[in-house]
């Protein structure tokens, strides 16, 4: 029996997956007015490709922008509209795309 | 129109790429090929190959109005703000050459100017804007005889523009006027009083640039601009707020209090969401904007259709930009595949930045962040984010061509 409730509790978490699913794709779809579709760049940008970045590492860059240690021309301004939860959701979103 | 019409439709357009390995979910028509609409005819491919998209455009090419004042200042050319559509095929997005002349909500269904019928599941509907050229006195003939230009929609008009401006003598006046808020792209006409006076003082030093503002002063990024007017470009912009252009006149405009002369007429008229909104009754508000609801771009009076862009009633100090009809396609776009995937739409969060060029390569900004507020029911800005360029610099400059390659690939690549 205990293996139908572990399933059955899987599958109702499945919606939810979705759910936080397509709010982090969203989310950084926002982004690529100028870092790119799915965080890939044009040739020659002068921005890195975000899609494949590890995620500690964007949301430790976000967080710097947020609180001023990394100097930026807009990112400082972005990064103060976004809570810890959306970093981290955007951030895992695009460690997840590939090169 | 029943489905093997829609093939005799597909047929007729290039099928190189378009094969979609799973059966047909529905399918979703969008009007309108600029930054709103190719971008949702993009994003609902990505997010759901499974979902038919026809756009049909009237036009064989996107020209960009962002950096097309660039074209004016002769610092880059009109093929560089031009894009073709085949890029989007490479997505399954069936692009179709012809205009939506009727929408019928009821039937889910629009006709096209070729004459035939489209069915669809959902609409999108991003037409862009269109001018109300009857509220100033002898616009529409000024026009067809070639006195007055807008160049406000980028294309013919852009470029010829700049061949009015090039045979202009030294000495002349460009006078711009500027229609009263809400236009199309608040910071661009201030942009290209920078791009025309950087045109001016390298090439026709002795010429002026002269802006009739129908709104009390400059509405977007004022204190950066006139500190570039006034660094770059001294003694050759006179601008005045308050100055509504009613009428054009012969070599001269017409003010509600005077009468002023310029030998290059650029007069903005004030504009609405574009003809096929107004003939759908998508128009909901001052007989000019469509209402939508922004956490899905529904339509507030047309079950089904999604409106995007400059045509929207702007939601509390958002933008008519490239920016943000780009961002309202992924909302449309992410509220489309929810619902015909049976899950309710996300909470949208959407991104503002605008760039203005005020010399060949310095450049400012401004920015937003958008965020859904259910007490509200629409997308307010973030209090303590965004905000402008602490100065123009080069490196906005870079950053603004950036910014203008990236999101041409991201709508129409």
């Amino acid at each position: 029996m205990r293996w139908i409730v572990i399933a059955s509790a899987a599958l109702a978490a499945l919606p939810a997956w979705a759910q936080s699913q397509s709010e982090a794709r969203n989310l950084a779809a926002a982004c690529a007015i100028c870092h790119g579709t799915q965080g890939k760049p044009a040739p020659n940008a002068p921005l890195i490709p975000l899609a494949g970045l590890p995620r500690d590492h964007i949301v430790a860059q976000m967080q710097a922008f947020r609180d001023g240690r990394r100097p930026a021309t807009v990112m400082h301004q972005i990064a103060k509209g976004y809570s810890d939860a959306e970093i981290q959701a955007m951030a895992g979103w695009f460690a997840a795309q590939k090169r | 129109m029943k489905r093997r019409d829609f093939l005799k439709l597909a047929g007729a357009v290039s099928l190189a790429g378009c094969a979609t390995p799973v059966p047909s979910k529905a399918r979703v028509v969008v009007i309108g090929g600029g930054f709103g609409g190719a971008t949702a005819a993009k994003y609902i491919r990505l997010w759901d190959p499974s979902i038919d998209v026809v756009l049909v455009e009237r036009e064989s090419a996107f020209v960009s109005c962002p950096i097309s004042n660039l074209v004016l200042g002769g610092f880059t050319g009109m093929q560089e703000i031009t894009h073709g559509y085949d890029a989007l095929r490479r997505h399954g997005v069936q692009v179709v050459r012809d205009e939506v002349v009727a929408i019928d909500a009821a039937k889910r269904s629009v006709r096209l100017a070729g004459g035939s019928n489209l069915g669809y599941e959902r609409l999108v509907v991003s037409p862009g804007i269109d001018f109300m050229f009857g509220d100033i006195e002898g616009y529409a003939a000024g026009m067809a005889a070639g006195r007055v230009l807008h160049a406000w929609k980028a294309g013919e008009q852009t470029a010829a523009l700049r061949r009015a401006l090039e045979a202009m003598p030294d000495g002349g006046v460009y006078l711009l006027s500027v229609p009263a808020a809400p236009y199309r792209c608040p910071p661009g006409p201030y942009e290209r009083i920078s791009m025309i006076a950087a045109y001016f003082k390298a090439s026709k030093p002795r010429s002026k640039v002269l802006v009739l503002d129908a709104n009390p002063d400059v509405t977007s990024k004022g204190p950066l601009f006139k500190r570039a007017w006034s660094e770059l470009y001294p003694g050759i912009i006179d601008y005045r707020g308050n100055a509504k252009v009613v009428a054009v006149e012969a070599g001269a405009v017409r003010t509600e209090f005077d009468t002023v002369r310029g030998d290059v007429l650029n007069v903005v008229p004030p504009h609405r969401a574009a003809d096929i909104a107004a003939k759908s009754g998508l128009i909901t508000t001052n007989n000019r904007w469509c209402d939508v609801d922004w956490r899905t771009m529904e339509s507030k009076v047309a079950k089904g259709v999604h409106v995007l862009g400059d045509a929207t009633l702007s939601a509390p100090l958002m933008p008519k930009s490239g920016s943000m009809a780009n961002n309202h396609a992924k909302i449309a776009a992410a509220a489309i595949v929810a619902q015909l995937n049976g899950r309710s739409p996300e909470d949208p969060k959407i991104i503002n930045t605008c760039y203005s060029f005020v010399s060949g390569k310095e450049a400012i900004r401004v920015s937003s962040v958008h965020d859904w507020e259910p007490g509200k029911q629409t997308l307010l800005p973030v209090k303590g984010a965004g905000g402008v360029s602490a100065a123009r610099s080069e490196a906005e400059g870079t950053f603004a061509w950036n910014w203008a390659r990236t999101i041409w690939a991201d709508s129409l690549a």
